[in-house]
């Protein structure tokens, strides 16, 4: 049983670095697409929803293609010595592909929600665009971003295909909480999948309540 | 207060097309531009402020431009230091009525504190009866004190001009009338110069005394305040 807080603190560890890094790239994406008047606009919201429809291991994939040793990525990491696949980095980078487009769909929708005439007031006022962002929009959207990261946490703790392509099944190393479900499984050891199991739902359900909370609360907030 | 006007903008879209064609000079302390409801008002207002770029032309505030196709001046709203009243206020909900106020006086990335306290905001809290509420929310606001707070909001920071947008629309007629009277006050002890956009002839009986006629986005008429026009049906 100790060894079952392995991959779970592996998985919270991975899940936490793949939504950190979309709370920035996601948040950054949804607000370029939510101010961008083009046609090219759908063309690259379809691509970066991508993920959200392509089965995980072809993701994965991908991304051993890119990040190989011999990959176009990979190659170029590998003259600093530096190695995605079969570690623990290269989960996350699978995590955060996968979980992407759940950030990327709730800040946008929180981006649009935001009154337009609440950013002109600020103008009027005098603060810079950067203040405008940081001061009025992006605390107005702020709740519906951060249900998106919520679900992006949950889907990254549960992410089993990408990261199995890309970071292996090492023990200790690479082995999250549901590679580990998969393994443990797979060598008849109930008792270790059991709590596994358990482990994850808690948190699974956990976090969806969590995230259920924020979302009418922002909607209440914006009838001011 | 002297602003020239004089601008043109083409508003295009597969079922319409819309030109904005407006010219006019404000000579008084108090100019209303009168007109129905999508004559162009809002979107004139708009352009005076920077929120809106015409296709060409210039607009002019004692004699700087603050806008200008010819020379390719075009001041970003934040340069022009002109106080904009939003028609349904536009106060920010997060923000409760003292950070509203303070908003304009605090550059930077961040909002001012819960309990900012800064004279220009103690003033304006006193001036407008606003103490009484100072922690609230916008939500939690009458349309009344909402009015004086985006008031207060505006002019803390000493504009060089105000811009009303249908500035009593949003309010009950029995209020509208307090309301215009503590603006006109408030007017004429700052000796602030106004633009007001509405589209009721009351407000043009309380602050005309220059008006300017929009309709279809065009001026119809510039002079002194003499009875309106009703539209034909």
């Amino acid at each position: 049983m100790q060894q079952a807080w392995i991959p779970l603190l592996l998985s919270l560890k991975v899940a936490g670095w793949a939504t950190a890094l979309n709370l920035v790239f996601g948040v950054a994406a949804a607000f370029g697409l939510s101010r961008w008047r083009s046609g090219a606009r759908d063309v690259v919201d379809s691509l970066l929803m991508l993920p959200l429809v392509m089965p995980p291991t072809v993701l994965g994939y991908y991304l051993l293609v890119l990040l190989g040793r011999r990959g176009v990525i990979g190659g170029w990491l590998d003259r600093f010595d530096i190695q995605l696949v079969f570690t623990w980095q290269g989960a996350v980078i699978a995590s955060t592909v996968v979980a992407f487009p759940l950030v990327l769909k709730s800040a946008r929708a929180a981006f649009e929600a935001v009154d337009p005439q609440l950013e002109r007031a600020a103008r009027t006022l005098g603060v810079s665009e950067t203040a405008v962002f940081f001061r009025v929009t992006l605390p107005l959207a702020a709740r519906g971003i951060l249900a998106g990261g919520l679900l992006a946490f949950a889907r990254a703790l549960g992410e089993f295909g990408a990261t199995l392509m890309i970071a292996g099944n090492l023990p200790g190393r690479t082995q999250t909480l549901s590679v580990a479900v998969y393994s443990a499984v797979q060598a008849g050891d109930d008792s270790t999948a059991n709590f596994l199991v358990l482990v994850t739902s808690v948190t699974c359900v956990a976090i969806l309540l969590l995230a259920g909370r924020l979302v009418p609360q922002h909607t209440l907030l914006k009838s001011g | 207060m002297l602003l020239a006007v004089d601008i043109r903008k083409t508003f295009q879209s597969a079922e319409r097309r819309f030109t904005l064609d407006v010219a006019f000079k404000a000579t008084s302390q108090r100019v209303v531009l009168f007109g129905p409801s999508g004559a162009g008002k809002s979107l004139t207002l708009q352009a005076i402020a920077g929120l809106l770029r015409p296709d060409e032309g210039s607009i002019t505030l004692h004699g700087n431009a603050l806008f200008d196709s010819a020379r390719g001046v075009d001041l970003k709203p934040q340069a022009r230091k002109l106080a904009y009243l939003f028609q349904d206020y536009a106060l920010f909900p997060h923000l409760n009525v003292r950070q509203n106020i303070g908003f304009g006086l605090q550059q930077g990335w961040l909002n001012p504190r819960k309990r900012i306290t800064h004279p220009q905001i103690d003033y304006w809290l006193d001036a407008l009866e606003l103490k009484s509420v100072a922690g609230n929310h916008p939500a939690q606001l009458s349309g009344g004190q909402k009015q004086r707070v985006a008031l207060a909001r505006a002019l803390v920071a000493q504009p060089q001009a105000l811009l009303l947008d249908e500035p009593f629309s949003a309010l009950d007629s029995a209020l509208r009338q307090r309301m215009r009277r503590e603006l006109s006050d408030l007017q004429t002890r700052l000796d602030i110069p106004m633009v007001l956009i509405t589209h009721d002839p009351d407000d043009v009986a309380a602050f005309g005394d220059q008006v300017v006629q929009v309709s279809d986005g065009c001026v119809r008429e510039d002079h002194p305040f003499a009875g309106y026009v009703r539209s034909e049906p």
